[in-house]
Parts: structure tokens; sequence; C-alpha cells
């Protein structure tokens, strides 16, 4: 690396120095007039950790990530922050599991803080049928390594006094754990993927919005953007939330539809909850933040939106989700609450893949769940770009999926955009 | 969000559930012609997923059971013209 790195040593010898020695995160750059191999459109957290993984795995080091605002601005910025591997069905499990591997040795590999904390997260059980289902997944999450931990009533309460256990209409039967998951910092995981990426030569371009693709003959020759034509040998979308509007300027239609979710945090309190946990008879998951809010969300709003806010319907059913497993979260006043666009697929699962346009490349559709598989999304969509060939725990997740019958349907429920 | 039901007047959305797009009315008609595995496929799974002004249906089912064609703009939740979707299926030539 060409930079100083990160250590407690550097911080106390740059405290003794007046803090004169720290230099910019990453580099800011303008876009090189000869073009570049990859452009990766999108400098969100999977298009950066998609660069730093094409220069540190590939040696492919001519790479631009064209970002339309700032990086780390999108969705990235703007989720509960979760991380697990907790899935069914071995197109997903094996993918989510390479991810959470990443994320234990996130900080080590890119010398960053990103303060992953695996503080465990906890799926509640309501009803036997449920527990039935969510043995099943535990046993599917112990044959991909996943780890997981099947805890009994009596010692959930002992965990988590403050739970309504015998809630008339949602009691408590059991939980389902998955230790190994937790929270990140989303934020640092852009600026620890943005430094990593520049320091092996990529270029991050911001307040570049790409406004076209240049395609002739079936072949994308590069992108028109607010700063002009680049080149490019070979162009990867990464832009869930956006992909539609994005893709229609290359004239391509996906299973996806945009929608907004909301996720909220109250004021600082004392330290109550210690992991992530989930409500399993309606939908609402909750973790305490460092700084003492906790952070929940829920459902989706549930219509068609561009517009990062919601409405106040899924609010009041996101809090009552809330008071159905923890009464005393009505105490707490909410200090902000937020929305983000998703991409929601058919299915409720991701693509990374590419196009009926030769060098375009195509990853999104992450629905509800993208931020937990951002080192993963980047590692496999590397992989590809640099190869022209999936990732082995990655080969499921095709654009045609549907013409082909071969939906990853984690839910068993159909098509429908609604699912995660 | 308020939806002006051409019946019932202004409503809240909360009484509704939204299905999608309204290029859902048109099924394609035969599944036996030829190439009607991929009119299904695109009928089904693919989305236009505007930004801006999108043409969708939403169930009155908390009130007259009636499916409705809004016509709600995606980038700020602005309904510029709400109609029955029985008349717009009509218009279309469909049903009776």
């Amino acid at each position: 690396m060409s930079k100083a790195r990160y250590s407690a040593f550097r911080v106390l010898k740059e405290a003794l120095t007046g803090h004169k020695g720290w230099e910019p995160t990453w580099r800011d750059a303008e876009p090189k007039a000869d073009g570049y191999d990859v452009i990766i459109v999108g400098g969100g957290g999977h298009g950066l950790a998609t660069a730093y993984y094409l220069a540190k795995n590939h040696g492919i080091t001519n790479v631009a990530v064209l970002e339309k605002g700032w990086i780390g601005g999108g969705n990235v910025g703007r989720n509960t922050t979760i991380i697990r591997s907790n899935y069914l069905l071995p197109g997903n499990e094996p993918f989510y599991e390479l991810s959470l591997q990443l994320w234990e040795n996130l900080e080590q590999d890119l010398n960053y803080n990103a303060m992953v904390s695996q503080r465990g997260i906890m799926n509640l059980i309501h009803s036997d049928a449920q527990r039935d289902a969510f043995i099943r997944r535990g046993n599917a999450m112990l044959f991909a390594d996943a780890g997981c931990e099947y805890i009994e009533a009596k010692e959930v309460k002992e965990r988590y006094p403050f739970l309504d256990m015998n809630n008339p209409r949602f009691p408590i039967k059991s939980a389902l754990a998955q230790p190994r998951g937790g929270t990140v910092r989303h934020d640092a995981v852009a600026w620890g993927y943005a430094r990593g990426a520049s320091d092996l030569g990529v270029d991050i371009i911001q307040n570049c919005e790409v406004t076209g693709f240049n395609i002739e003959n079936g072949k994308c020759l590069g992108v028109q953007t607010s700063k002009g034509e680049i080149k490019a040998g070979r162009v990867g979308v990464c832009v869930a939330g956006s992909s539609g509007r994005v893709m229609a300027k290359a004239g391509i239609k996906l299973p996806i539809e945009s929608h907004v979710l909301q996720a909220f945090v109250t004021e600082g309190l004392k330290p109550v909850m210690d992991n992530v946990i989930t409500f399993g008879a309606g939908h609402f998951y909750c973790s305490q933040s460092d700084k003492g809010g906790l952070v929940f969300g829920g459902d989706i709003d549930g219509y068609n939106t561009y517009a990062q806010r919601g409405n106040l319907p899924v609010v009041e059913d996101v809090c009552s989700g809330g008071m159905a497993i923890m009464p005393s979260i009505g105490r707490a006043r909410l200090l902000r609450m937020w929305g983000g666009i998703m991409d929601m697929s058919m299915d409720g699962s991701p693509f990374i893949d590419s196009t009926e346009v030769d060098e375009l490349f195509f990853n999104g559709g992450w629905c509800y769940g993208g931020f937990k598989a951002t080192p993963a999304s980047g590692y496999c969509y590397a992989h590809l770009l640099a190869t022209n060939n999936p990732h082995e725990v990655a080969t499921a997740y095709k654009l045609d999926r549907f013409r082909r019958g071969a939906m990853i349907d984690e839910k068993g429920v159909g098509a429908q955009p609604n699912l995660h | 969000m308020i939806i002006n039901h051409p019946l019932l007047g202004p409503r809240d959305s909360e009484e509704f559930v939204y299905l999608g797009p309204a290029d859902l009315i048109n099924r394609p008609s035969n599944w036996e012609n030829e190439g009607s595995l991929e009119d299904f496929y695109q009928y089904q799974y693919i989305r236009e997923n505007p930004a801006g002004d999108h043409k969708e249906l939403w169930y009155h089912e908390q009130g007259d059971q009636s499916w409705l064609v809004v016509t709600r703009n995606t980038l700020t939740h602005e309904i510029s013209n709400v109609e029955l979707a029985q008349d717009v299926s009509r218009l279309m030539g469909r049903g009776k």
C-alpha cells in the first residue's frame, strides 16, 4: 500500500505531532482521457467493493468507479447495518456465508476500522409451525458451516427480560440465533473499500452521473457522463435502488420494481440490547447502536417509488411490531427516520450477471438485504468482470432465471416484488 | 397518500392494497399462441419501473372492493388521475 497504515502507534504519533500527518482517506480523481479497462457505475458499498477486489484479487487496476453524488451517500448509508448468513436455499446460503467470512476478516484486510461487531442475531419464534421452519433453516445453516443455535424460551427470557414472552397474540416460544451475525458501521464500509481500492490505483470519480451508454453493434464501448464521454473495455453497473433508471439508458428492462424501505433510530439509551433481535410474527428487526440508539426497521411501504421517503401507515406498522415483542420501546422517542430505495426483484434474490449487451454487466436486485452482501457481492462481481464466469457461490444469480423457471424462492411464496 | 376514488371521493391509501403496474390488466390472451411463453414471462416478471408517472392498480379492499387505475408520480407520490380499472379495461377492448 502506498499510504501509511493505520495503527495505534500511528494515532499516538499523530497525537504527539499535532495531527499534521494525516492524508485524505482516498484520492478524488478526474476521468482519464484514454479510458479504463473496467468502469464501475455506482460508488456505493457494492461498487467500491467490486473495484477493490478487481484490483486486489485479479490485478485489474485500470478501473474507475463513477458516482453520481458522493460515495457512500446511497443505500450503504441508509440501512440498519445488520450482517448475517441465515439463509435456507443452496443458491443463497453459500454466497451469504462467504460474505460473512469476508466481514470477519474485513478490517484486517482493509486496515480500516469498520466496527464489525459479531454480537449475534436472534430470530424469535412464535408458533410450532414456525419453529419447525426455523429448525429446517438452522439445519441448512449447519450444512453451510454458518453455525446456529436453538434457544429455548426460558433462556430467551433470561437473556432479554424486556421481551413480552406471553403476548396473547404472539407468544415467544423459542428462538433461532446465529451468534456470528451482528452489525457493522456502514459508512466505514464505503470509506474502507474506497481507501483500499484507491491505494491499489482505482480512480474514484464523484459527482459524475452516467447519462447514457455508448453501445455499437450490441457492444458497450463506454459511458456518457456529466463529465464527458469515458471509454471502457467493460462496464459493470452496480446501482441497486436506481437499477431501473440506469439500465433503461441501455435499453434493458429488468425483473425489478423500485420500492422504499424506511428505517428508524431512537434517542440514545443505556445499553439494553446486546445483539440483533427480530420479530417472527410480523416484520420488525432491532439492534442498539454504539451511540445507544435503537436502530430498527420493518416492511417496505409496498408501492413503486423512487422518493427516498415513506409514508406514515408503515411507520405505525413497524412500531406496532416493536411494541408486540418489547412494549418498553414505546417509551423511547424516535430521533430520526429515513427511507432508502430498494431494487425489489421478483423472488427476493439478487442478480450478478452479464446482460444482452456485450461488455455490459449488471449487479442489483438486492431487495432490502444488500448491506450484508456487500463484501461477497463485490468479490463475486469482480470475479465475473475479470473472468467472464460467475463465481461458484453466485451461479444462481442469473437475470434469465425467471424465464427458465429457476427462481430462488427463499420464502416459498412465488413471484412477487416484496420479498427479501 | 390520498386516493380520489371516482365513486367514493378522497380515501386514505391505507384502505387500499397495491398490486403493481396497470400493465397487469393486459394478461396475454391466448396461451396456445406461438411465443406465448415469452409473452407470459414478460407479463409476469418484467417491469417498466419508471421514475415519474406510473399507472398502477390499487384494490379498495376496505371499501367498495373496486380495482382502480391510479396515475401516480414515483418521484413525488403525487396522484394525477384515478380511474375505475373496469373502465380502463373496457377502453382496451377487454372485459364486458
